[in-house]
């Protein structure tokens, strides 16, 4: 029997459940191999650790085809949950897995979205999971086959006619497991997911005798485990790349913080700052009995000799302060901006980790840049003479500017190598300044004779200081 | 004429009012005896917040604000945080007014909220040369809150102002704890006997200084050290009017 059709099988006519030997004779050389359950669940298992270390501290896998990931206190890393989604798809796609995905309040929810909605990547807003569910057939549910054959029989069809009848005549007839996965669909139950943890993680795990939830207290045990956390560290010389903080509340939730570091780290005043700072993000609802602290990715980290030099102070350590302002605004909101070789003013710049070694690259400074670089160059209409001079006045924002003095062209040709139509694309880039003593940065698409060039529209790029 | 131990005595007992003798405050010379006298340390104290807009368009763009910034910044040893809630700025322009591109670590905030409190954060760190935060409001407490950082730190922060709509820039006026309050907005460059765009000038005006006066500066932009340059007509002429436009600040 046919047990798995991507796209391709599909377009071939083969379906799920349809016979082995039907499919043989709807394509020619089939390669047919037997089905392994086993090594399907250990894959599966394999791809929630590569989340865990990459995603969220809380991952696991939902056999047979899926994987739940708790994305609370961990989608700050990537920049927000759409960005999250893109990212993890994104990656999925690069190793050749074609993935499902949405957010939602409840795993029920999650599920049944990233399988059933008609739109990929799916993210339901806070609160409306159950709005959301209601349009999904009642397969989504994650019921028995038999069950949700007995409702098709019934006339049900949509999670929604599910939800508008009466509960006890359902419960009577089906069992308390339709029930169950309704209120787990429309998050009234509780759903724990219990994370998946690899052999050799480095763990730390505190239990209260008393469920703690002043912040304080809190940030007191983060202080506790942040330093025995890094003694175990020191004793395999490794140094934390990500710290996933997990408090498991008395109602059996789970509240998760992960803060990523850009270097190995092994200093627990540091790891504690990092932590507390996302204090505020955890609620304790009726109290933490339980805190583990975890070094999701760890690596070497030998012990360095203090360099010492008596003539020059060395250049002081902004690691620390690059890592907890990541951990605030998401790694890719902190970062320098390094040199590429392109004449096309956009592409000139690129950006790299705010930790990545010193390139002392620099752009060549033979032409006066303007300070302010706009993200879309802006239309202008000019008077201006063919083909070479600089505009004699131009309107920008709805103000006339008379050019009192100008400087250029500088011609900057397209780079066919990167698009064919640039090609022949040329623009003449001019330096203007108005009576009022403003300096612009103005261009004309096109070399002002040959419409193949370019629409020989004029453009404002920049503003100089 | 009081005898100038009265004088001393008396700038003693303010500063230890004001708490602030416990560190000496390192100073950042513009190389120009022309701004350097008027400032009343002999240049801009490190360890402080200062305040820096655009004028005219410039409260918009705040293009010029942006160089005269990046030239202080460019003066300093360290590396220098730049937060910005709008990422337009250039980087060759940056480099061109001495602030390499390896120095600077550009942050980029949702919102004015965010990059003020990372602004506080890099203030803080004590590690950086200076930290420079684009920002459209600056409440009395935030900046007394950033100026106590600074002062704690000795790092240098420029908070650049800069405003989405000409009206908002009225906020210029109101009263914040920074030390030095400055504006900047383009001039006419150096006329050429040729055509073409000469060097940029600025009329830089100092609005409000911490035991100091106000006072207009015309000067050209920063060379590629992050260094004014007084222009060439002025240096052997009369210099500087004495009595510039007083600007009326809080």
């Amino acid at each position: 029997m046919v047990l798995a059709a991507d796209a391709a099988a599909q377009a071939a006519g083969l379906r799920v459940g349809m016979p082995a030997t039907k499919a043989q004779a709807l394509v020619q050389g089939l390669v047919i191999q037997d089905a392994d359950p086993a090594a399907d669940a250990e894959a599966l298992e394999r791809l929630a650790l590569w989340m865990l270390q990459r995603f969220a501290p809380i991952v696991a896998a939902d056999p047979p085809d899926g994987i739940i990931i708790d994305s609370t206190g961990a989608d700050h890393l990537h920049g927000g949950e759409a960005a999250l989604l893109a990212t993890l798809v994104d990656k999925l796609a690069g190793v050749g897995l074609r993935a499902r995905a949405a957010i939602a309040d409840s795993w029920g929810a999650a599920h049944a979205l990233a399988r059933f909605s008609a739109q990929p990547g799916y993210i339901s807003e806070r609160g409306k999971a159950a709005a959301d569910v209601r349009r999904l057939p009642i397969i989504a549910l994650r019921l028995a086959p038999d069950l949700v054959d007995g409702l098709r029989v019934l006339g049900f069809d949509r999670v929604g006619d599910l939800l508008a009848q009466p509960r006890a005549p359902l419960a009577l007839r089906f069992g308390p497991e339709l029930g169950r996965r309704l209120d787990q669909a429309t998050g009234r139950i509780a759903e724990p997911i219990e994370p998946i943890r690899p052999e050799a993680l480095i763990e730390i795990r505190r239990a209260f005798a008393e469920p703690i939830g002043a912040a304080e207290t809190i940030a007191r045990y983060i202080g506790k485990l942040a330093a025995q956390l890094c003694d175990a560290l020191e004793q395999k010389g490794l140094g934390a790349r990500r710290l996933d903080l997990i408090c498991h509340r008395v109602d059996n939730q789970a509240q998760a913080v992960r803060v990523g570091t850009g270097l190995p780290l092994r200093d627990a005043k540091r790891m504690t700052r990092m932590l507390s700072d996302k204090i505020e993000t955890i609620d304790p609802g009726f109290g933490i009995e339980i805190m583990t602290l975890t070094a999701t990715v760890a690596e070497p980290l030998a012990p360095k000799q203090a360099v010492s030099s008596l003539v020059e102070e060395p250049e002081p350590d902004v690691s620390g302060l690059i890592d907890l302002l990541a951990n605030r605004v998401g790694e890719k909101n902190l970062y320098r901006m390094a040199p590429v070789p392109s004449d096309v003013p956009e592409r000139s710049v690129r950006h790299i980790p705010a930790l990545a070694p010193e390139t002392g690259a620099e752009w060549p400074g033979h032409w006066p840049r303007p300070s302010r670089l706009l993200a879309h160059p802006e239309p202008i209409d000019t008077v201006a003479l063919l083909p070479d001079h600089p505009p004699a006045s131009f309107t920008w924002r709805g103000v006339r500017r008379r050019v009192k003095r100008a400087d250029g062209p500088e011609r900057v040709f397209g780079e066919w190598w990167k698009r064919d139509p640039e090609l022949d694309a040329v623009r003449d880039y001019f330096r203007v300044e108005d009576d009022a003593g403003e300096r612009y940065w103005v261009f004309r698409a096109g070399d002002g004779e040959d419409p193949l060039t370019g629409s020989q529209r004029w453009f404002l790029h920049g503003i100089f200081g | 004429m009081r005898p100038p131990s009265a004088l001393e005595s008396l700038r003693v007992q303010v500063r230890q009012i004001e708490g602030r003798h416990r560190r000496a405050t390192t100073v950042l010379p513009f190389g120009l005896a022309a701004v350097d006298s008027r400032l009343p340390s002999g240049g801009l104290p490190c360890g402080a917040l200062h305040e820096v807009a655009g004028g005219g368009n410039g409260a918009l763009d705040g293009a010029a604000a942006a160089l005269f910034t990046a030239g202080i910044a460019a003066r300093t040893r360290g590396k220098v945080l730049w937060c910005v809630t709008r990422p337009d700025l250039f980087a060759p322009a940056l480099s061109q007014a001495g602030l390499k591109s390896d120095r600077v670590i550009y942050l980029e905030g949702g919102d004015d909220k965010t990059v003020l409190a990372c602004f506080e954060e890099g203030l803080r760190h004590a590690g950086l040369g200076a930290v420079v935060a684009e920002v459209a409001r600056l409440p009395m407490t935030a900046s007394r809150r950033l100026q106590l950082a600074a002062e704690g730190s000795g790092t240098l922060g420029i908070a650049l102002r800069r405003w989405r709509r000409q009206t908002e820039a009225s906020d210029f006026g109101q009263p914040t704890a920074a030390t030095s309050r400055w504006r900047v907005s383009a001039l006419p460059s150096t006329p050429l006997p040729v055509p073409g765009v000469g060097r940029p000038r600025w009329l830089i005006e100092l609005i409000r200084c911490r035991a100091g006066e106000s006072a207009d500066f015309e000067l050209e932009a920063c060379d590629d050290t992050g260094h004014l340059r007084l222009p060439a007509d002025l240096v052997h002429g009369p210099g500087q009017a004495e009595d510039g436009r007083r600007s009326a600040s809080a």
